[in-house]
């Protein structure tokens, strides 16, 4: 074998490496949720889940508040992502396209504060909602998620607006448009799928959330899906095949969307566009 | 979540719109171009106000509960008792402060520098991949990215699990004796190489993929001509290709610290919500002074702290992004 056929070979052997451990754990949750009880418990690891069974979702779906912890999630989620999304669109507005004194000031703030964990935010965000009467309560929630997706849009947003050429709606204005009607027929239509892709990245940032969900809501039928999923692990030993049923079902939505922003972040800024 | 957040500083560089100087004209107009300063300021209004409301007073609170003594006894009345830096004092005496900061610290760089080392290694090798088996790669890659943190940790819990678990069948399968029915989270030193594992194997796929981009970035001439030049495989990677991705080399490494610093849920949950004071980290060990045993004023204390040491571990990148930004 040549230097080079070899060279190939060591390369594709990593290759396999790196694939095997990404994407091993990933199978081995998906298959040990289709298998029967006996096959997961079993000392010699069956490796494909033949004969399968639904058994353990159902044992997921059935464990008690799943619906209300599925409304839940979407509700804080919605509410969250649509809020902070509006906010931050006017904000990044006004920090990507115009000059005004602060403006130095409002971007330090907008990097500095996405350094402060949330960690350490929880405890007087905790205290303040028990004062207010506010925990156990969505709108409690759906403000402390607020905390941290706001400034994160808004950065995002900015980033996204400075990158459309600002000669475009330059040559709108040019041709007697007014300037929000540069904003709204122009940027607007050509900021939307950075606006898609913000909106999604808040979704994962949200729905991954587990801390805070745990502080605030201790009602069962308050919950988020996150406590749900989390709630399976406290048993040791017990139901690995519901959870990981329930694993898998909780990393399909945000897998989903992950994917479709995978693909629409770069592409479509200024496609079609006149370049700058 | 986290692409976005690794754009390149320098694309932000373009200036914001100066607004045309035309000299006042006392026409209709007049009145709305007297008003356009003021555009900006009411589109960041509403944003502004809310992160006030939600992220200022909290910092303020955090701060001023870090000099009370907050109790269950303060916190049904309502108020605490203010005494100075008592806490911080309390903190800084307490021999277990010192070790948590400084398995704090080992835990971050130790993520740090695997995350990093092994992402560089795994975008290069993707450079040196055939287009088939570079797509299956960095699908691969990517289906790991989107898995959430949750579902990660139960992932790796079941892979450990002491009885059924598939590392103990394959380590002793390997020959390793001592593998069957071994439980990992018995000695900390294990049981937080499961967890670093757990975190790296979350953050390589995003540090792989980032640099991969980066590295296509990097002109192919200019490592030509330095290996032309005699260099050698490492020389040309060392001289030319690091120098080059230097400024996402710094993006990716402080994001890594950050993210790393504050490592909590894969903490918590992969030791079923109650993690043993061996595995106490700053953000795990405020948690639970707070909401554990609810002394929320020493809680808060841990936590500035803790901010602190994020800061100055991150303000060496703080400065060269706000130079990148520019004015």
């Amino acid at each position: 074998m040549s230097r080079r056929a070899l060279a190939r070979a060591g390369y594709n052997a990593a290759a396999v490496l790196v694939l095997l451990v990404t994407v091993f754990p990933i199978y081995w949750m998906v298959a040990t949720g289709f298998k029967r009880g006996v096959d997961i418990l079993s000392f010699e690891p069956r490796w494909l889940p033949i004969p399968g069974t639904l058994e353990n979702y159902r044992a997921a779906v059935g464990k008690p508040h799943f619906l209300e912890d599925v409304r839940n999630s979407v509700i804080v989620v919605t509410v969250t992502v649509l809020v902070s999304l509006a906010l931050a669109f006017l904000a990044a507005l006004a920090a990507a396209r115009y000059r005004f004194s602060g403006r130095a000031l409002l971007i330090i703030m907008l990097i500095v504060v996405q350094m402060v964990p949330l960690e350490a935010l929880i405890i007087p965000i905790y205290l303040m909602l028990d004062h207010a009467g506010q925990t156990d309560r969505l709108a409690g929630i759906v403000v402390t998620y607020l905390t941290f997706v706001l400034p994160f849009s808004i950065w995002t947003l900015r980033g996204f607006i400075v990158n459309i050429p600002e000669d475009l709606e330059e040559a709108a204005m040019v041709d007697g448009c007014t300037r929000a009607g540069a904003f709204r027929r122009i940027l607007f239509p050509l900021v939307a799928p950075g606006l898609v892709a913000t909106a999604v990245f808040s979704f994962i940032l949200v729905w991954n959330d587990y801390l805070i969900a745990y502080v605030l809501l201790r009602s069962p039928e308050k919950q988020t899906l996150g406590i749900w999923l989390a709630s399976f692990t406290t048993n040791h030993g017990t139901e690995w095949g519901a959870v990981m049923a329930g694993s898998t079902l909780f990393a399909i939505p945000a897998v989903l969307f992950f994917l479709l922003v995978q693909r629409r972040v770069v592409s479509g800024l200024t496609a079609g566009a006149v370049k700058g | 979540m986290r692409a976005v957040e690794t754009r390149p500083p320098s694309s932000s560089r373009r200036r914001a719109v100066t607004p045309p100087a035309r000299p006042p004209t006392p026409r209709p107009g007049a009145r709305a171009r007297r008003l356009r300063p003021l555009v900006p300021y009411a589109l960041l209004a509403p944003a502004l106000l809310v992160l006030a409301a939600i992220l200022g007073f909290p910092l303020y609170r955090l701060v001023s509960l870090s000099f009370q003594q907050y109790g269950l006894k303060e916190l049904f009345a309502g108020r605490g008792t203010w005494i100075g830096l008592r806490n911080y004092q309390d903190i800084l005496t307490d021999g277990f402060f010192w070790t948590v900061v400084a398995r704090t610290v080992l835990f971050a760089a130790v993520c740090v520098g695997l995350t990093m080392g092994l992402g560089t290694l795994v975008a290069l090798l993707l450079r040196n991949l055939g287009r088939p088996m570079r797509v299956l790669v960095t699908a691969g890659l990517v289906a790991a990215w989107a898995m959430p943190t949750l579902t990660a940790v139960s992932i790796w819990q079941w892979m450990f699990d002491f009885e059924f678990g598939v590392v103990n069948w394959l380590l002793t399968r390997l020959g390793v004796a001592g593998y069957e029915q071994h439980n990992w989270f018995d000695q900390p030193l294990q049981g937080f190489a499961v967890i670093v594992l757990v975190v790296v194997w979350g953050a390589l796929p995003f540090v792989a993929i980032t640099l991969h981009a980066g590295l296509t970035q990097v002109p192919a001439e200019l490592e030509e001509a330095a290996r032309v030049d005699g260099a050698g495989a490492w020389q040309v990677f060392r001289h030319v290709t690091v120098p080059v991705l230097k400024p996402i080399f710094l993006i990716l490494a402080t994001l890594s610290t950050i993210w790393d610093f504050k490592v909590f849920t894969q903490i918590w949950v992969m030791l079923n919500q109650r993690p043993s004071r061996e595995y106490f980290l700053l953000g795990i060990w405020s948690y639970s002074e707070s909401f554990g045993v609810t002394r929320y004023g020493k809680g808060a204390a841990i936590a500035v702290v803790m901010v602190l040491l994020l800061m100055l571990l991150t303000s060496f990148y703080v400065r060269q992004m706000l130079r990148a930004v520019g004015p």
